[in-house]
């Protein structure tokens, strides 16, 4: 009843292979980092105009 | 619409569904049928999650309403990066682990098939009735202001998504998802710069004097719909309970060549939704200030339904408002010129007195337009149907843009149309294959070809559904109304199971199927208790933590309570 499994050998940890992150740990920082980069600005934008 | 624009219509519609059929039409093994190619890459992946998620809705009303109540609305994606990173950290890699094709495999993998079936049963109960509005809100809109037939719109619509998406399954809503993307950017984007050429270099500290810039909200009032507070923790749950646990996105990407392409398609989204949607509210804002500076700006923008009751036999009465708002609007033009004078010359008590002016004006002009409207759904009730904001942009549309962009910008809506369409049809056929069909009919499940023919007959069968609701819900509005409601009120328990089942690994089926119901009940009586004593109603939003803490922590106490469930040696832990 269950489909066929994926492959085994996918390990959750692989590398991101995206240049400058070595971890996934270290992509998650970066969104996280734009995230709040883009809520500051949003911040900012609002001071400034409204 | 001349010929020029039929051509770039019609081309691109029917170009992107014509390929996207033919390169797909040989599909018969189950998972590409089912996950997409083997070989999809993250930006494929990406842009197939992105276009499941924005519908026409987001095209073509999103503008309207920020041109009418500001660009708060952006906050509602605050919690949409953080929920992306949640999902891909832990969701992601055990859907992949298992190799399952739904959602709620899993779920009956995790605990029991009970549980599996609650979860796939509302999921296709909810989803199935939202894929009928999918096609019905947008085509009401476009057929009123082209004057198309509304059956034939919502036919033909219906139809092309069924076509492919029956032919290719998912590894057709990835292939025409991407270009149907494609054709959405550069068609906001023409509309965006047209738009600019049209303006004035103030036009933005306008839209602020006018308070349509307020993008951020910190006050922490829980009755307050779109605050910083609300778009974080509500805005989170929603989004990992859209992203998590609603086949429609984890189809988009729970198949794919590694782990990686899924992963790096959801980081996509997390970085790019929130500027994304930042540009259509702009577009809104913008669009406001625009037709603040016209002359001959309209009271209502829904023209066609407003010009039938100026020719008709209360026409005196719908001529009277048109002059009002022509007066009020010529004195907020006078106010707008005098507060952006006050304001180049950096007059700072001047700009202050012709802001206070300006708003005066601003609200006058709005109590006519308020009365507009009354009067126009007391003489018509049909035109309750729709908000007058759905009008602003395609009005904008039709009346601005050159020939040939105005036809792109409707292969836009119908773009959009098609692709949240697709990815709905395809999840609903999935869902009723995997988790329905085959429990009902465990023998059959072995047999592949078997298999994506069922596949295949269950998504037409859900397009035609939805087609056939759609026809017959303009005889129900009321009925559209309950199910937004439903469908903002019924993912909250949902989420629950799905928490309970990656992190609280000693709750068992039983427990966590009974948390859920009285989750669920939880949920509907805080609502149904806001719309009856308006004094204690929340933001929508927080009813999403509140549901999803719920489920968990009945889950506990029912556990604690419960006699331990022996599991079935066949079925394997995650």
């Amino acid at each position: 009843m269950t489909p066929a499994k994926k492959p085994e050998t996918e390990p959750a940890d692989e590398a991101p292979d995206v240049p400058g992150f070595r971890t996934w740990r270290g992509v998650y920082g970066f969104v996280f980092a734009v995230f709040v980069a883009v809520v500051v600005a949003l911040t900012l934008f609002t001071r400034a105009f409204a | 619409m001349n010929a020029i624009d039929w051509l770039v219509l019609l081309g691109t519609i029917l170009g992107i569904v014509a390929y996207g059929t033919w390169r797909t039409r040989h599909t018969d093994n189950l998972t590409t049928y089912l996950k997409g190619n083997s070989t999809t890459k993250w930006g494929t992946i990406g842009l197939s999650v992105m276009a499941t998620q924005a519908s026409t809705i987001t095209y073509l009303s999103l503008p309207g309403v920020a041109s009418e109540n500001g660009i708060a609305f952006i906050q509602n994606y605050f919690g949409l990066p953080l929920a992306l990173i949640v999902v891909c950290a832990v969701f992601l890699p055990i859907y992949r682990k298992l190799g399952v094709y739904t959602a709620y495999e899993y779920l009956g993998q995790r605990f029991d098939q009970k549980t599996r079936l609650l979860g796939a049963g509302l999921f296709v109960l909810q989803r199935g009735l939202q894929a009928g509005i999918t096609i019905y809100a947008p085509a009401i809109i476009l057929a009123t202001v082209l004057g198309w037939r509304l059956d034939v719109t919502i036919v033909c619509t219906g139809l092309l998504a069924i076509i492919y998406t029956v032919t290719g399954g998912s590894a057709a809503v990835h292939l025409t998802q991407k270009w149907q993307m494609a054709v959405i950017f550069g068609g906001m984007v023409t509309a965006f710069v047209v738009l600019l050429t049209k303006l004035p270099a103030d036009a933005l500290h306008i839209a602020g004097a006018m308070g349509k810039l307020n993008a951020v909200d910190f006050t922490p009032d829980p009755k307050l719909r779109y605050t910083v507070w609300t778009g974080i923790v509500g805005g989170f749950f929603l989004s990992l309970s859209y992203f998590g646990t609603d086949q429609s996105q984890v189809q988009r990407y729970i198949g794919g060549a590694r782990l990686r392409e899924g992963r790096l398609g959801l980081m996509f989204n997390a970085v790019l939704k929130i500027p994304m949607q930042f540009f259509i509210v702009i577009l809104g804002a913008l669009l406001f200030v625009f037709y603040q500076l016209q002359p001959g700006t309209p009271v209502l923008f829904n023209q066609i339904v407003w010009q039938q009751q100026i020719n008709g036999p209360q026409g005196a009465t719908f001529r009277a408002i048109e002059e009002k708002h022509a007066a009020l609007h010529a004195d907020k033009q006078t106010k707008i010129r005098a507060w952006v004078a006050a304001h180049e010359r950096g007059d700072a008590p001047a700009e202050v007195a012709a802001r206070a002016a300006l708003t005066a004006a601003q609200k006058a002009s709005l109590a006519v337009r308020n009365e507009a409207r009354d009067t126009l759904q007391a003489a018509d009730p049909a035109a309750k149907k729709t908000k007058d904001s759905d009008y602003v942009f395609i009005s904008f549309i039709l009346t601005q843009l050159p020939h040939g962009v105005i036809g792109l910008l409707l292969a836009v809506m119908f773009s959009s149309a098609l692709s949240s369409k697709a990815g709905e049809l395809n999840a609903l056929g999935t869902t009723s294959t995997i988790d329905l069909w085959r429990h009902f009919r465990p023998l059959a499940a072995h047999d592949e070809v078997r298999n994506v023919r069922v596949a295949k007959w269950l998504t037409a069968l859900w397009g035609f559904f939805a087609i056939g609701f759609a026809l017959f819900v303009s005889s129900a509005e009321n009925l559209i109304e309950a199910l937004n409601i439903v469908a903002s009120i019924f993912y909250p328990a949902l989420l629950g199971v799905f928490v309970v089942a990656f992190f609280l690994k000693h709750v068992q089926g039983s427990a966590v199927f009974w948390a859920a119901i009285a989750a669920q009940i939880v949920v509907l009586a805080i609502f149904f208790f806001g719309k009856a004593y308006p004094a204690w109603e929340i933001g929508y939003l927080w009813l999403n933590p509140i549901g999803c803490a719920a489920c968990v922590l009945f889950s506990l106490g029912l556990q604690a309570v419960m006699p331990l469930e022996m599991k079935p040696l066949s079925v394997s832990e995650p």
